[in-house]
């Protein structure tokens, strides 16, 4: 189905991106093998939509954002991006003084707010030192457009010379939210910016980043492992297992009727708070997923409940069912 | 609960400011070391100990190299103030005279306390010349004998009839300046060698290391040795010292390098440093605003450390007489004089001055450092 989304709609376009890691043993630290912590990803972003990407924990959700703000250089592909001067750029081919420059338009939202706020500087120099170094400001102009921007995530605009550590969890999200806009951004990835926060102020967050994507006309990338959160949020889904989507479809779509069996083992995962309709798990317990493994068969297979000879055999392609993508030999019979 | 609707209006406009002012870091590390009693008043006894090395000729009430042939290995006299004679006791510094006494026999002298001789000892009395930090010319000392020709030996006499005392008091400026002048070279070695090491990792950060640790493993003293005998004897005393410095200070800069690279290393993966590359800050940027801010306690700390370190290597090695050499006067080079171990019975307080004067020093640096270290980093619990 992105056959037919036209080109310009596209805001992120990326292609058979691989991020592979090398594993280096013994003294000299000869390469035996590379941890596929991305293999092969192909998807698009549409202006203003909220992509969701899930999976567990070392699917490679939070590498394939970092690849994508070039925090990692990845070692192949391409990362299409449409940029507000210069076109379509490849994010995966720029300098390193361009990407400067386009980190203006593509900013990130950190999962940790404790850990992404420097705690020895004020509010005024975490959100505003990337207006400082783009825009030149400082003195009074910084401080009021700082004061607009705390304003815009509800933080009063009195806090600016305090520090990190006189705020909540909550609060300090929204200053790391106010920090990712301030340079008035077309894309932003989000990792996991919600998991952070317990479960009220993550309501809260999740509809000012709603307010804000409306305000602004933003982008959202949103790496997440709460599948609530992301039926809450996202437009579209890609589901990640060992480094590969399995599925991407619509949100509706998606967890009406899941078509990949790992994404029916992680809906299946959610807590259902009525212990009546609790149903058994549908994952099979089996031995942890070797992410090195190059063997010719379905990296699922192992874990899957329906496999075959023929996922044990032979990898499976992407294939279009039902409007989602999938990566499954029996897409649409199981 | 009861608050009524306005009331509680009130309350919130009577306090506009419910966020709490939360302290900058650096009266976070105050508050967290004034706690700590033991390095409090060791920072007062440091302070003291520096504020003698500079005003050191105020305080020295005999020049350093002023003989007596009279009054060799005198022992300590004490400092008594009241006198009381047939007029009633009236506050009078003094100190008793000595007589020497030559013991035919032993062929010994020996001396005992002369109760009929006052030597009065006042304040601010005129002494020798000096310049006072170097600049202006003086000869008023803190204390000392009414009249300068009179002995007072509050902590003993030396072989040649010197006083400790002065010699201690200007053997301060020596010691604890080399332990700072060490330390700077060091730091500078240090934090240069250490970021290029965390920063850069690869095959500079191997390199670095592995000369770290072949410096390490050369045992200390012989290397010191090695390279304190290649200083020629015929340089002037100041050039030798500032040799000494570098020497002690070959070693002080490998833990301080450790320390910066393994500073650098966890601050790299830090959310907060890839948020600030991503604001768009250069490296340098990134390493001035981010990074050393955040290390700078630490380094303080590991310098304080340092310094008592510096103090004993000088010390021992002025004590092996390779180090500094007469008549440069250090705590080393008057530990030297108490090498032999005649000198250690007749005379114990060349032991005992200096070797006490030094383990209060070095304890106080310690105890110092200890306390910034604790207090150095306010966000860790």
């Amino acid at each position: 189905m992105d056959d037919q989304t036209p080109m310009d709609d596209v805001i992120l376009d990326v292609r058979d991106l691989s991020m592979h890691f090398p594993v280096r043993a013994g003294m000299f630290g000869k390469t035996h093998s590379a941890v596929r912590a991305v293999d092969n990803v192909s998807f698009q972003v549409r202006r203003g939509e909220t992509f969701g990407i899930v999976g567990e924990s070392g699917s490679g959700k939070t590498t394939l954002g970092r690849c994508i703000m070039r925090i990692l250089g990845p070692t192949g592909g391409e990362i299409g991006y449409a940029s507000e001067g210069a076109g379509m750029v490849d994010l995966a081919a720029v300098e390193d003084a361009q990407m400067r420059d386009l980190w203006r338009e593509i900013r990130m939202i950190f999962q940790d707010p404790q850990s992404s706020l420097n705690p020895r500087l004020p509010v005024i120099e975490l959100v505003g030192q990337v207006l400082r170094k783009a825009e030149g400001l400082k003195g009074a102009a910084l401080a009021d457009r700082v004061a607009d921007l705390l304003k815009s995530v509800g933080l009063r605009p009195e806090i600016l010379h305090r520090y990190p550590a006189a705020f909540s969890g909550g609060q300090r999200q929204r200053i790391g939210i106010a920090r990712a806009l301030a340079t008035k951004p077309q894309l932003v990835i989000a990792d996991e910016a919600v998991s952070a926060l317990d479960v009220s102020i993550q309501a809260q967050t999740l509809n000012l980043l709603q307010d804000l994507q409306e305000e602004f006309g933003l982008t959202y990338v949103f790496i997440a492992h709460d599948l609530a959160v992301v039926e809450h949020i996202c437009d579209r889904v890609a589901v990640m297992f060992l480094g590969e989507i399995v599925e991407l479809a619509d949100t509706e779509t998606l967890f009406a009727a899941p078509r990949h069996p790992y994404t029916r083992a992680l809906l299946s995962a959610v807590p259902v708070p009525d212990p009546r309709q609790r149903s058994d798990r549908r994952l099979r317990a089996a031995a942890p997923a070797e992410v090195t493994d190059t063997a010719t068969a379905c990296k699922f297979a192992a874990r899957c409940p329906h496999a075959r000879d023929l996922c044990r055999r032979q990898r499976p392609q992407k294939r279009t069912v039902g409007g989602a993508e999938v990566l499954c030999h029996f897409a649409g019979e199981i | 609960m009861t608050m009524t609707q306005t009331e509680l209006a009130n309350a919130a406009e009577s306090n506009i400011d419910p966020t709490p002012i939360v302290l900058g870091p650096w009266a976070l590390v105050w508050r967290k070391f004034r706690r700590h009693r033991l390095a409090m008043v060791s920072a007062v006894v440091v302070i003291f100990i520096y504020l003698v090395a500079i005003f050191a000729e105020f305080l020295a009430p005999f020049p350093t190299d002023q003989t007596s042939v009279r009054h060799t290995f005198a022992p300590p006299q004490p400092l008594a103030l009241f006198v009381t004679d047939a007029d009633g006791t009236r506050f009078r510094p003094h100190v008793k005279g000595l007589k020497m006494e030559i013991d035919r026999e032993a062929m010994r002298r020996s001396f005992a306390v002369d109760a009929e001789r006052i030597i009065p000892v006042g304040f601010f009395v005129k002494g020798y010349e000096y310049k006072l930090l170097g600049l202006i010319p003086a000869n008023r000392h803190f204390f000392g004998p009414l009249d300068p020709r009179d002995p007072m030996y509050l902590w003993g006499a030396d072989r040649l009839g010197r006083d400790m005392f002065s010699r201690i008091v200007m053997g301060t400026r020596v010691s604890m300046s080399i332990g700072l002048v060490g330390v700077a070279v060091s730091l500078v070695i240090g934090v240069a060698m250490g970021g290029l090491s965390g920063y850069y990792g690869g095959w500079v950060d191997t390199l670095i290391q592995r000369f770290i640790e072949f410096i390490r493993s050369v045992p200390t003293i012989p290397l010191w040795m090695g390279l304190a005998a290649a200083i020629p004897l015929d340089w002037p005393p100041l050039r030798t010292y500032f040799v000494v410095t570098v020497i002690v200070s070959m070693i002080g800069w490998t833990s301080l390098a450790r320390e910066v690279r393994g500073k650098f290393l966890s601050l790299r993966g830090e959310d907060f440093i890839t948020a600030a590359r991503l604001d768009g800050l250069t490296d340098r940027e990134v390493i001035l605003k981010h990074m050393v801010p955040s290390f700078s306690s630490h380094i303080i700390a590991s310098l304080t450390l340092a310094v008592p370190l510096m103090i004993l290597a000088e010390t021992s090695l002025s004590f092996l007489g390779i180090g500094l050499q007469p008549p440069l006067v250090s705590w080393g080079t008057l530990l030297k004089e108490a090498q032999n171990i005649r000198s250690i019975i007749e005379a114990p307080w060349l032991l005992i001055a200096p070797g006490s004067v030094i383990v209060v020093a070095v304890l106080a640096l310690n105890f110092l450092g200890d306390g910034l270290r604790d207090a150095a980093d306010p966000y860790s619990n």
